[in-house]
């Protein structure tokens, strides 16, 4: 029955290639734990991927619940880490989520680093590797405040103030975040909100995809 | 693959009619030990995901996610943090020559020297050489950037007073109080209200008397032979209206 499914749509669309692309490409012995166990530094940014995958989906079900309004923000958050069935978990997913991802990264960042995995050809992929890192810390910094809590408020005063300090452009930056030349208010959290759910989720998206290809077409680097 | 001239389509369309064979490479001549992604390698990696999952899962029942009290801009003394992943920028911008007129370079210059030379390790690390051993400078400079990190995210950390901070964002529960009862009067007279403030939501010397879960005559033992640091005999009116105030600290439910 599968078969006759997957064969109907084949020859309307052809998608054997493309099935083949994605799922066909070798793992060489170097990278492989279970031949070699030290190979288990190779799985950072597989697992970087996989808490990233945890974090949009624990974050769309999170925004079912979230009203982003300095009157409700808060309220909606107590509500659904103390009422809402489950609510507790698929908010502390989001939440210890945001410093796993940070750690996975951090120690891919190394093991590429200290590989020398960044050199000719694969240059590109390291720049587009750090963007994603540059990306990430944005989506913390962003999602912080959401909660509109004692410490979500203080941090991006602190935080704003450090963008503020940039030269030539630190007013503007200031501008551009919090909605308002002085308070950090009602204005503020919305703009987080939309940065955090749509502007830097997309940023990552293309540049994953981007990282991604870039890894296939390459392939991974060579043992040392 | 074919091209050009005999080419069949699938109806007007620009698919091939001709259908490939949906089977995987043969890597039995790649070297070493080299395996098919699909879907040999990736039900090992399925394995580690779980594993992670388990710990990841076990982390978050363990330890809820924090949340305070709401965001109140007027209160100038609370201590802020940004998340821990920022604590060493922040510690940064603490030291003299980093903050104040030198604040573009704690937070500007130095940050961005790091994460420039980070972005453009390839183009300066140039040399066909990979092993750290063989690249000196590249390992050395990564090797004293993570100690810095380290060291600063641990200054930032070593100089909060964590409980002092917990208090100042803890959620304070308050209770609808009527200031007219018998109850709030014997509170204010006995001096309870010294210590439990008059919100009854206590304070740096005695906890919320507010949805204790007691009843009045466990209240009313505290009240006369003390509990933790309240010492005996706080309590000096007569038993008439112990009874009282023990029935209308009782009755304080949160709103």
């Amino acid at each position: 029955m599968l078969n006759k499914i997957y064969d109907w749509v084949d020859e309307r669309l052809d998608i054997t290639p493309m099935w083949r692309d994605i799922a066909d490409h070798e793992v060489p012995e170097h990278v492989n734990p279970a031949h070699h166990f030290s190979a288990f530094v190779y799985c950072f940014g597989g697992l970087t991927f996989f808490v990233t995958v945890i974090q949009i989906l624990s974050g769309m079900f999170l925004t079912m619940y979230y009203v982003p309004d300095i009157k409700n923000a808060w309220e909606s958050v107590y509500y659904l880490q103390n009422e809402v069935a489950f609510g507790v978990i698929v908010r502390g997913m989001h939440h210890w989520g945001a410093s796993l991802v940070i750690v996975m990264m951090f120690l891919h960042t190394l093991r590429v680093f200290f590989q020398g995995a960044y050199k000719k050809p694969r240059e590109l992929n390291w720049v587009v590797g750090v963007l994603i890192f540059f990306v990430m810390l944005g989506l913390g910094f962003t999602g912080y405040l959401l909660p509109w809590d004692m410490k979500a408020l203080f941090a991006t005063k602190v935080g704003i103030e450090i963008a503020a300090s940039t030269p030539l452009i630190g007013h503007e930056l200031k501008v551009l975040l919090a909605g308002h030349p002085d308070i950090i208010g009602a204005q503020t959290l919305t703009r987080f909100f939309a940065i955090h759910v749509f502007f830097l989720p997309a940023a990552l998206l293309a540049l994953m995809a981007g990282h991604f290809i870039m890894i296939r077409k390459q392939g991974i680097s060579g043992p040392l | 693959m074919h091209r050009g001239k005999g080419m069949k389509f699938v109806g007007d369309s620009r698919i091939p009619a001709e259908r490939k064979p949906n089977i995987p490479k043969d890597y039995s001549e790649y070297p070493g030990k080299t395996e098919a992604f699909w879907p040999n390698f990736l039900l090992k990696e399925w394995m580690v995901g779980s594993v992670f999952l388990v710990g990841y899962l076990c982390l978050t029942i363990a330890h809820p996610s924090p949340l305070e009290r709401v965001a109140d801009p007027t209160d100038t003394g609370y201590l802020p943090l940004p998340d821990w992943y920022f604590l060493f920028l922040y510690q940064l911008l603490k030291y003299t020559y980093a903050s104040g007129p030198y604040n573009v370079i704690g937070g500007f210059i130095i940050p961005g020297l790091a994460f420039g030379g980070l972005m453009l390790a390839p183009f300066i690390d140039r040399g066909p050489k990979r092993r750290p051993t063989q690249r000196p400078f590249a390992t050395g400079f990564m090797l004293l950037s993570f100690a810095s990190v380290v060291y600063l995210t641990w200054e930032s950390v070593d100089a909060v007073d964590w409980e002092a901070k917990e208090a100042m964002g803890a959620i304070v529960e308050e209770a609808e109080i009527d200031t007219n009862s018998d109850g709030f009067k014997i509170y204010q007279e006995n001096g309870c209200i010294n210590c439990h403030g008059d919100t009854l939501s206590g304070g740096a010397a005695a906890p919320s008397l507010i949805g204790t879960g007691l009843t009045p005559e466990e209240i009313a033992n505290i009240a006369k032979n003390g509990q933790g640091g309240m010492p005996a005999g706080m309590y000096k009116g007569n038993d008439e209206d112990l009874v009282k105030l023990s029935e209308f600290i009782s009755t304080l439910e949160a709103k």
